[in-house]
């Protein structure tokens, strides 16, 4: 019989070593599948590569779909670092989208300086209190989040599915069940399709790295999030803190709706979010809630959703196939967790050891 | 043992033994859980096994429920020599332990908590055909077991019965209750002693973990002593009396190199004043609880585990509700308030409590960052600076002479206890606090860890510190403390002086005898 064993804490080398390993792995696996779709695995994967770097605006690209995912991240791994499972990113992002469509509704003509601060701040509200309501009932009568910031995910989408399909409806789109493009003093600002939201990223990320590392209330996060029993004994005010990081957290999945309407999608959609929300889930616990972490595999991912794309109109091959790959790559490294982290033991040489 | 032949109703002489333990040695890292311990249990009698806290009963009826494995020695089991390798095989030989935490699905009834995990049932739940079983047995042992019931309506008791009947009906024989009383009522305690009477008459052998004495001399025919590790001796009950097996219990005093430091004790610092909480089974685990606390004097706290001890150190750091009563420090009352009240209060009270990693620091976090959880609301603005909690550390490391590869990135969990200890109790000393609350300081350290733990509270003694420290080895509380507080059960049984009693008298109050009161140096 095969026994799993706890590993010691892996080295960094160790830790690269697998990981690279899992991604090459990944390639080989996806390989057969891409030989099926008719295309040379080879040629694929460089094509990836091109289409994500080969020109400024490819590359524009791929760091204009990583922004919100990057910020999305370091929204969840805030609550995740206080061991609350936020996992109604979808559902914040949503809200702030609302906000911010509500905010260029009531007030059209504000001059762009004014309309992107108050989006900015509006976004945020709405997201935080689409999180700050669960945080408030699981600090309160101890309900559990996972399932209450779930399902308002889906009460944000039915939600933006009522605004598109009938309160917000366009009445000049002949029919079609879409809000309204957003005026051009709502529009992110761009330079060769670099757009603002990458400066708000940048901007977010320190704030965050400080927040995290260097705050008293980031501090008080992390010590309720490793031990409630500690964070009592110290003196932390338990339920401050869990609606202090919801705010955080819930606050930077609301503003990614602003970044995305105002600078990729142009209106507010049940589209927008394609499944982000739950990407940077992974996103987040992959990186280990360390902010540089949160960074480097937000940009991986952007990689492999901007290469995933750019493929299936160069090789013609069917978007199905390009997430395949993705999910592929996704599987193994996921998997070699596992063997970072355990071992197999059979059971004669553990007698022996014994 | 011919006459105790007779009382455990042996059937024939030759298979009299049921369980037959011998030379058992069971090692953890330096420490000797059990040193050549010799055990046997006959067929139809109930055993008690007598210790302290730590003498390693539980460990012993761990190596005989096969969750540990002896390093050395032989076990039989009805004559076969066996090894027991894990609880599924102890079963099999008719060995079932009674956890002490109870291992029930809430919302099963009774009856699918028995057939959940029973391997006499097909893939396929019959419950017509268990509940016939259970029937049988619960009319056999007169239970009061309803098998219709859901675990989450049962009481404490239920639930105990319940899980004693679990281990029979999977056909266990020699059934192992670890300290079974411990969350009863009286009223229950006799109830549980008739089912184990009635299990006894069916044929079983039962051991029972217990340090209560008038339990022992109720239920027990045979009774096992255990200290540090050792086996003492094993008595017949007929031939025993409790003071008997109060000092084999707590051994002679030793010649152990607690220092004891005079100091000319101060003023009154904490005066707690009938204080009660209670527990989530609702049973009094403080119950008028009073005591005055000097500066300059180390105040011990004996008892047995779960006396209260936790509690009245959590609920003077405002960590466990206090039902009723007073806490004066100072002049201010502080029950009901909660530690970030009570530090606003200017009051800075360092309490190490018993549970280090998951209480006292943060196990995942370095040296630095946990001597920063006390520090970093000294920084001003929103920020923390580890500066200060750098330069503590490593003044901390240096003087408890903590061994760690390093004080930054070096989560504390991957210390030894003994400096994890020293981290704790080096921080909680560095914030000059006006009082000391320590539980279970030196448990699981090695002697010279002890000591360094010894040295530096008698430091804060004899700056003139009131010190509260809960202890369970009493040969170290009689050696450091300048009086010692005994808790039985949530209640004190006295308060003494431990250059003026003796270890029997102090070991017959943990038991819940109470003091007679020749010692009344609490009131001066």
């Amino acid at each position: 019989m095969l026994h799993i064993v706890k590993k010691d804490v892996p080295k960094t080398r160790e830790k690269i070593i697998v990981r690279v390993l899992a991604v090459l792995a990944a390639l080989a696996v996806a390989s057969i599948i891409v030989v099926f779709a008719g295309a040379n695995p080879i040629e694929l994967y460089i094509g990836i590569f091109q289409g994500c770097f080969g020109t400024i605006h490819r590359f524009a690209a791929t760091i204009v779909k990583m922004v919100p995912l990057l910020v999305l991240s370091l929204g969840v791994m805030i609550a995740f670092k206080m061991r609350f499972w936020n996992i109604g990113a979808e559902g914040q992002f949503l809200m702030g989208a609302v906000g911010t469509t509500l905010v260029v509704r009531s007030f059209p003509n504000l001059p762009l300086p004014i309309m992107l601060l108050t989006m900015v701040l509006v976004s945020f509200v709405f997201g935080a209190v689409w999180l700050m309501i669960p945080a408030f009932f699981k600090a309160r009568y101890g309900t559990n989040e996972t399932l209450f910031t779930l399902m308002l995910n889906y009460i944000a989408l039915t939600l933006v599915t009522a605004l598109q399909y009938d309160f917000w409806k366009d009445p000049a789109a002949n029919g079609m069940p879409k809000i309204a493009n957003l005026p051009n003093n709502a529009l992110l600002p761009n330079v060769s399709g670099f757009n603002l939201s990458i400066l708000m990223a940048v901007i977010i990320v320190l704030a965050m790295y400080y927040f995290m590392n260097r705050s008293k209330i980031g501090f008080e996060i992390s010590v309720l999030g490793e031990s409630e029993n500690t964070a009592r004994y110290i003196g932390i005010n338990v339920t401050k803190t869990i609606m202090i990081a919801a705010l955080i957290s819930g606050g930077l999945c609301g503003i990614v709706g602003m970044m995305q309407i105002t600078g990729v999608s142009g209106a507010l959609s049940t589209e927008i979010t394609g499944g982000l929300g739950f990407t940077a889930i992974i996103v987040a616990w992959l990186s280990g809630l360390k902010v540089p972490f949160v960074v480097l595999n937000s940009f991986a991912f952007a990689v492999l959703l901007q290469g995933a794309s750019y493929i299936q109109t160069a090789f013609q091959i069917p978007g199905s196939v390009a997430d395949m790959i993705q999910a592929i790559i996704l599987f193994f490294i996921l998997g070699s967790e596992f063997a970072l982290q355990y071992r197999f033991v059979s059971d004669k040489t553990k007698s022996e050891v014994a | 043992m011919a006459l105790s032949a007779i009382f455990s109703k042996g059937e024939s002489m030759n298979n009299d033994y049921v369980v037959k333990m011998e030379n058992i040695t069971k090692v953890f890292g330096k420490v000797k859980a059990l040193d050549h311990v010799e055990f046997s249990l006959k067929k139809g009698e109930v055993h008690a096994i007598l210790g302290e806290n730590g003498a390693g009963k539980s460990s012993l009826m761990n190596v005989l429920n096969g969750i540990y494995m002896p390093d050395e020695g032989q076990i039989e089991v009805k004559g076969q020599a066996v090894n027991i390798s894990s609880p599924k095989i102890a079963l099999d030989l008719g060995i079932g332990m009674l956890p002490q935490h109870y291992k029930l699905v809430d919302v099963f009834s009774a009856l699918e908590n028995v057939a959940a995990g029973s391997r006499k049932t097909s893939p396929f739940l019959n419950k017509k055909k268990i509940l016939d079983e259970m029937g049988k047995l619960i009319a056999q042992l007169g239970m009061d077991i309803n098998p219709n019931k859901k675990v989450y309506e049962m009481s404490v008791a239920e639930k105990q019965s319940l899980e004693i009947f679990k281990v029979l009906y999977r056909g266990a024989d020699i059934l192992i209750l670890d300290e079974p009383t411990a969350v009863l009522t009286p009223q229950e305690i006799k109830n549980l002693f008739k089912i184990v009477r009635k299990m006894v008459e069916t044929g079983c052998s039962v051991i029972i973990i217990t340090h209560k004495l008038e339990e022992v001399m109720e239920i027990s025919d045979r009774i096992t002593i255990m200290r540090k590790g050792t086996t003492i001796q094993t008595v017949n009950k007929e031939e025993t009396t409790p003071q008997e097996l109060a000092g084999m219990m707590v051994g002679d005093v030793m010649e152990l190199n607690v220092p004891y430091v005079a100091v000319e004790r101060g003023k009154k610092c904490l005066e707690v004043k009938n204080i009660t909480a209670i527990d989530r089974n609702k049973v009094h685990i403080l119950d008028h609880v009073s005591f005055d606390l000097y500066a300059g004097e180390i105040l011990g706290v004996a008892g047995i585990a779960g006396s209260g001890q936790k509690e009245l150190c959590e609920g003077i750091a405002g960590l466990y509700h206090i039902k009723s009563g007073e806490i004066i420090f100072e002049g201010e009352n502080i029950v009901g308030k909660n530690p970030e009240k009570i530090s606003q209060m200017g009051i800075s009270l360092s309490f190490v409590p018993e549970d280090r990693l998951g209480m006292g620091l943060v196990s995942s976090m370095d040296i630095i960052d946990n001597v920063l959880l006390k520090d970093y609301r000294n920084t001003k603005g929103m920020g923390i600076s580890r500066v200060v909690s750098r330069d503590k550390a490593e003044a901390l490391v240096e003087r408890l002479n903590v061994s760690t590869p390093a004080i930054e990135n070096h989560a504390v969990s991957l210390l030894s206890g003994g400096n994890i200890q020293k981290v704790l109790l080096g921080r909680e000393i560095e914030l000059e606090p006006k009082l000391m609350v320590t539980a279970y300081a030196t448990r699981g350290l090695d002697v010279g860890s002890s000591q360094i733990i010894y040295e530096l509270l008698n430091e804060q003694k004899v700056k003139m510190k009131p010190i509260m420290y809960v202890g369970e080895d009493l040969d170290v509380l009689m050696g450091l403390c300048d009086r010692i507080m005994v808790l039985c059960e949530g209640r004190v049984t006295g308060i003494v002086d431990p250059r003026k009693t003796t270890k029997e008298a102090i070991g017959l109050m943990m038991s819940g005898v109470m003091s007679e009161g020749e010692e009344t140096c609490s009131i001066s």
